[in-house]
């Protein structure tokens, strides 16, 4: 007995200096060539900056809608036939249903933590999508999709069109009253299509809206499809960004062919694993205590009922306010017809928004005739007119989000509705208008201004005997050191000049 | 306490254990170990508790309120663990391009053209015959997927159920009498027999206003559309297809809630604000012996939504 114990530590010993982990090395090393990619792996720097968690915050999102995913499809029944309702729902007892919705209502209160994880479920999607959105912006500002980032800039807004589908066909599945309206509101959609339309939307609803099988349909699709290929893309995604490595902002010691930051062992593997962590946990708070798209109050689907002021999730509402706000353009000639209030609103503007997104990499290298490697990040103000084109965008995307409660701000204001929607189609037009001359003059400014955008180091204001005040820096801390931002200098492809404050009138900070 | 000049990046790759960026950044490391004990110990407590609150089938936001408070503790220990008791860095890794020599890169391509060319120039005709092989299948694929997902949807966008003859009945199937809608009053109806279907209540519904008490002329050529004041419209609405369903009686207009389209039912509902570009279609109506209402015949438009095949 003993003596096995001893062969096994003289096993151990030779195995190398640590033991078991040694030997577990060496087994893996020898059949797999682990250990170089191993260490380098964990010795790779993640950069320390608060907008680098924005991506994080979509993949973790991402992990908890799997796994609550999962607990749903146990019990949830993808049929659009009907059956008298007998569940654990009292009010709904008796009538007639679809299976879709009575499974929908029973796993929600017959199933412990049904309720928690179905709620658990949308709050999940519209944070992924949420922070998908957020992310881009970071990404867009900071200059981040340049060259040689192009392909993630891509991946990542295939995964935002993906996601918001994916969050319009989970939202289609209780067969519940507002779910039903959104589908035939996309199916009208579909129908609005020039020359196909009327086959797509017959083809994909199996017959005439609304059938039986658009159900078991985007199940499928909604639980297998699309979520296999967002996990091919976001593998994608995280894998080009292993092999390219992290940006960062220009600082001390930060250079286009380094990187700065925590290694991945331990540090950032413990961050972010509590990162993961936090953000389940926010989601299941906001799951147990914030109502989401509560089925029961709204009842089954009919055809030929509907709600008053229910709105889609949030990542819908620009499409719903551009179909509020668009006139009644209806074009009919030669014996066919294009609904363009239809079609403008909800094909083409998606179109035409999502296809500029996908190519503004390639839109501005048109533009700067740059076509360095960048690896150190721009701050926003570095680039007016970059920036200001984002601010306009968003600020149209804004406008028509806001556009998608007319009702509610007619309601709220007390004003008539056709006054709202006048004034929607207005601003619609004028603030991406303006807000691009103001972004730009803002960033202009900013420029001008030296201390923007740095951090302010502390004075220790002493008074001495005779009075006098004295203004010393403050000793710095431990973690103030890394947070010395330093502008990268306008590279020489920017034509323009930058507003420079000697005798301009600009204040330039004194430190 | 440090300065700036202690904190130059370093690479992590075999530093020694004892170097001062590979030190915990923590002034008061026993202080940080305490609390972050207590946010696991409190985590550990509201795991129990999650595990209560599912065998003893509390209400739902206990078990929300237990694991997001756990999962949020043991995040935070976790976070304040990497960022106050783990090395403090920071740490610089080199960036090595990614790029190849030239010599490489046309290496790579001297493969392709010479090698793959080669083999293609020499038999084109194969390649040819190959690539039509390939597309032929992935064309009737295509279209097979396709043509097998549903019928073709030739007349469907363009009838309902209503026909001559038809009675108009309420949503439990009540057939509807001259007498029985006060002026102002509205109902939905459907073609008898089919209020409980997909298609009655998708297609065919039809909201009824009773207008005033006598035979009602919303437009010209309609003159025998609506008896003793009976006018009845799709409740489609004709831009995306939700059910007009609210009645503003003082205005006379039906509302969509969905885009706020109004209609104007006293002529021929047509459009008078918001999205929807054409007038609701009107269901000609007419009243048998025994005083219940009728359809005349089918809509003589489409209803809902503009399509491609679409006439006017």
């Amino acid at each position: 007995m003993s003596n096995t114990a001893s062969t096994k530590r003289a096993q151990l010993a030779s195995a190398g200096p640590y033991g078991k982990i040694s030997q577990a090395i060496n087994e893996l090393d020898e059949r797999l060539g682990v250990a170089k990619g191993g260490r380098t792996l964990l010795d790779k720097i993640f950069p320390d900056h608060w907008s680098f968690m924005l991506g994080e915050i979509a993949l973790y999102s991402f992990v908890v809608l799997l796994l609550t995913g999962i607990y749903l499809t146990l019990y949830y029944v993808p049929s659009s036939s009907v059956v008298t309702y007998s569940g654990t729902y009292l009010p709904l007892v008796g009538q007639k249903v679809s299976q879709a919705y009575a499974s929908s209502v029973d796993l929600s209160f017959a199933v412990r933590g049904g309720l928690l994880a179905r709620q658990m479920h949308h709050w999940a999607c519209d944070i992924f999508v949420g922070s998908i959105v957020v992310h881009m912006g970071r990404v867009f500002f900071t200059g981040a999709f340049r060259k040689p980032r192009e392909t993630n800039w891509i991946i990542g807004t295939t995964l935002l069109v993906l996601s918001i589908i994916e969050g319009f066909l989970g939202y289609s599945l209780p067969d519940d009253l507002v779910s039903g309206t959104g589908l035939r509101i996309a199916y009208s959609i579909v129908l609005s299509i020039p020359v196909v339309g009327s086959y797509v939307g017959v083809f994909l609803f199996g017959g005439n809206f609304p059938g039986t099988v658009i159900i078991p349909r985007f199940f499928i699709i909604h639980v297998l499809i699309i979520p296999l290929i967002l996990l091919g893309l976001v593998g994608g995604h995280l894998a080009l960004l292993v092999r390219q490595k992290h940006t960062q902002f220009p600082g001390k010691g930060r250079t286009e062919t380094n990187v700065v930051g925590s290694p991945m062992f331990p540090v950032f593997m413990a961050k972010t694993t509590g990162f993961l962590f936090v953000v389940a946990g926010v989601i299941a708070l906001l799951g147990a205590f914030a109502q989401i798209n509560p089925i029961w109050q709204f009842g089954f689907y009919d055809a030929s009922r509907i709600s008053y002021a229910v709105q889609p999730d949030f990542y819908m509402g620009f499409l719903d306010g551009a179909l509020r706000i668009w006139p009644a353009w209806e074009f009919s000639a030669f014996g066919h017809t294009i609904p363009l209030e239809v079609t403008l609103p909800a094909v083409v503007l998606p179109g035409i928004l999502f296809n500029l997104v996908y190519a503004w990499p390639l839109i501005e290298r048109k533009f700067t005739k740059d076509n360095d490697l960048h690896n150190l990040l721009d701050r926003p103000s570095m680039r007016p007119k970059r920036t200001a084109a984002g601010v306009s965008v968003a600020s149209f995307l804004a406008i028509l989000f806001i556009g998608s409660s007319t009702d509610v701000l007619a309601n709220f204001f007390r004003v008539s509705l056709n006054t709202v929607l006048l004034d929607m189609r207005i601003l619609t037009i004028l603030v991406p208008l303006i807000a691009y001359p103001v972004t730009y003059k803002i960033c202009k400014e900013m420029q001008g201004f030296a201390g923007a955008g740095k951090r302010k180091t502390t004075n220790v204001v002493t008074r001495t005997v005779d009075g006098e005040y004295v203004a010393t820096a403050a000793p710095v801390y431990v973690d103030d050191a890394n947070h010395h931002l330093e502008a990268e200098p306008i590279p020489t492809f920017v034509t323009e000049p930058s507003a420079v404050a000697d005798g301009s009138g600009i204040r330039r900070a004194e430190r | 306490m440090s300065t700036p000049e202690d904190r130059t990046p370093v690479s992590i790759t075999g530093l020694s254990a004892d170097h001062p960026l590979l030190q915990p950044a923590a002034r008061r490391p026993q202080l940080v170990e305490r609390v972050i004990a207590l946010l696991f110990l409190l985590g550990i407590l509201l795991g129990a508790v999650f595990m209560v609150a599912y065998v003893k089938n509390w209400a739902a936001w206990t078990l929300g309120a237990s694991l997001g408070g756990g999962f949020s503790c043991l995040g935070a220990g976790l976070i304040a663990w990497g960022k106050y008791l783990m090395p403090r860095g920071p740490f610089v890794e080199e960036r090595h391009s990614l790029a190849n020599t030239q010599a490489d890169r046309d290496a790579f391509a001297a493969a392709i053209v010479e090698r793959g060319g080669g083999v293609l120039k020499r038999r084109k005709v194969l390649g040819g015959l190959l690539g039509a092989g390939v597309g032929i299948f992935s064309l009737s694929m295509a279209f097979q997927l396709l043509r097998s997902l549903g019928p073709m949807p030739k007349g469907i966008l363009f009838h309902t159920d209503w026909a001559k003859g038809t009675y108009l009945v309420d949503i439990t199937g009540r057939r509807v009498n001259i007498s029985d809608l006060a002026i102002g009053s509205i109902t939905t109806v459907f073609p008898e027999g089919l209020q409980d279907t997909d298609n009655g209540q998708a297609v065919d519904q039809t909201v009824l206003i009773r207008l005033s008490n006598q035979d009602f002329v919303t437009r010209k050529g309609r003159e025998t559309w609506a008896p003793q004041g009976y006018v009845a419209y799709s409740k489609l609405c004709t831009h995306l297809g939700c059910p007009v369903g609210l009645y503003e009686q003082e205005l006379e207009l039906l509302v969509c809630p969905c885009h706020q389209s109004m209609f104007n039912v006293t002529n021929g509902a047509t459009p008078t604000f918001g999205p929807a570009p054409r007038p609701l279609p009107q269901l000609p109506l007419q009243v048998d012996a025994m005083g219940y209402l009728q359809s005349q015949s089918d809509y003589l438009e489409p209803v809902g939504p503009g399509f491609w095949e679409r006439r006017s």
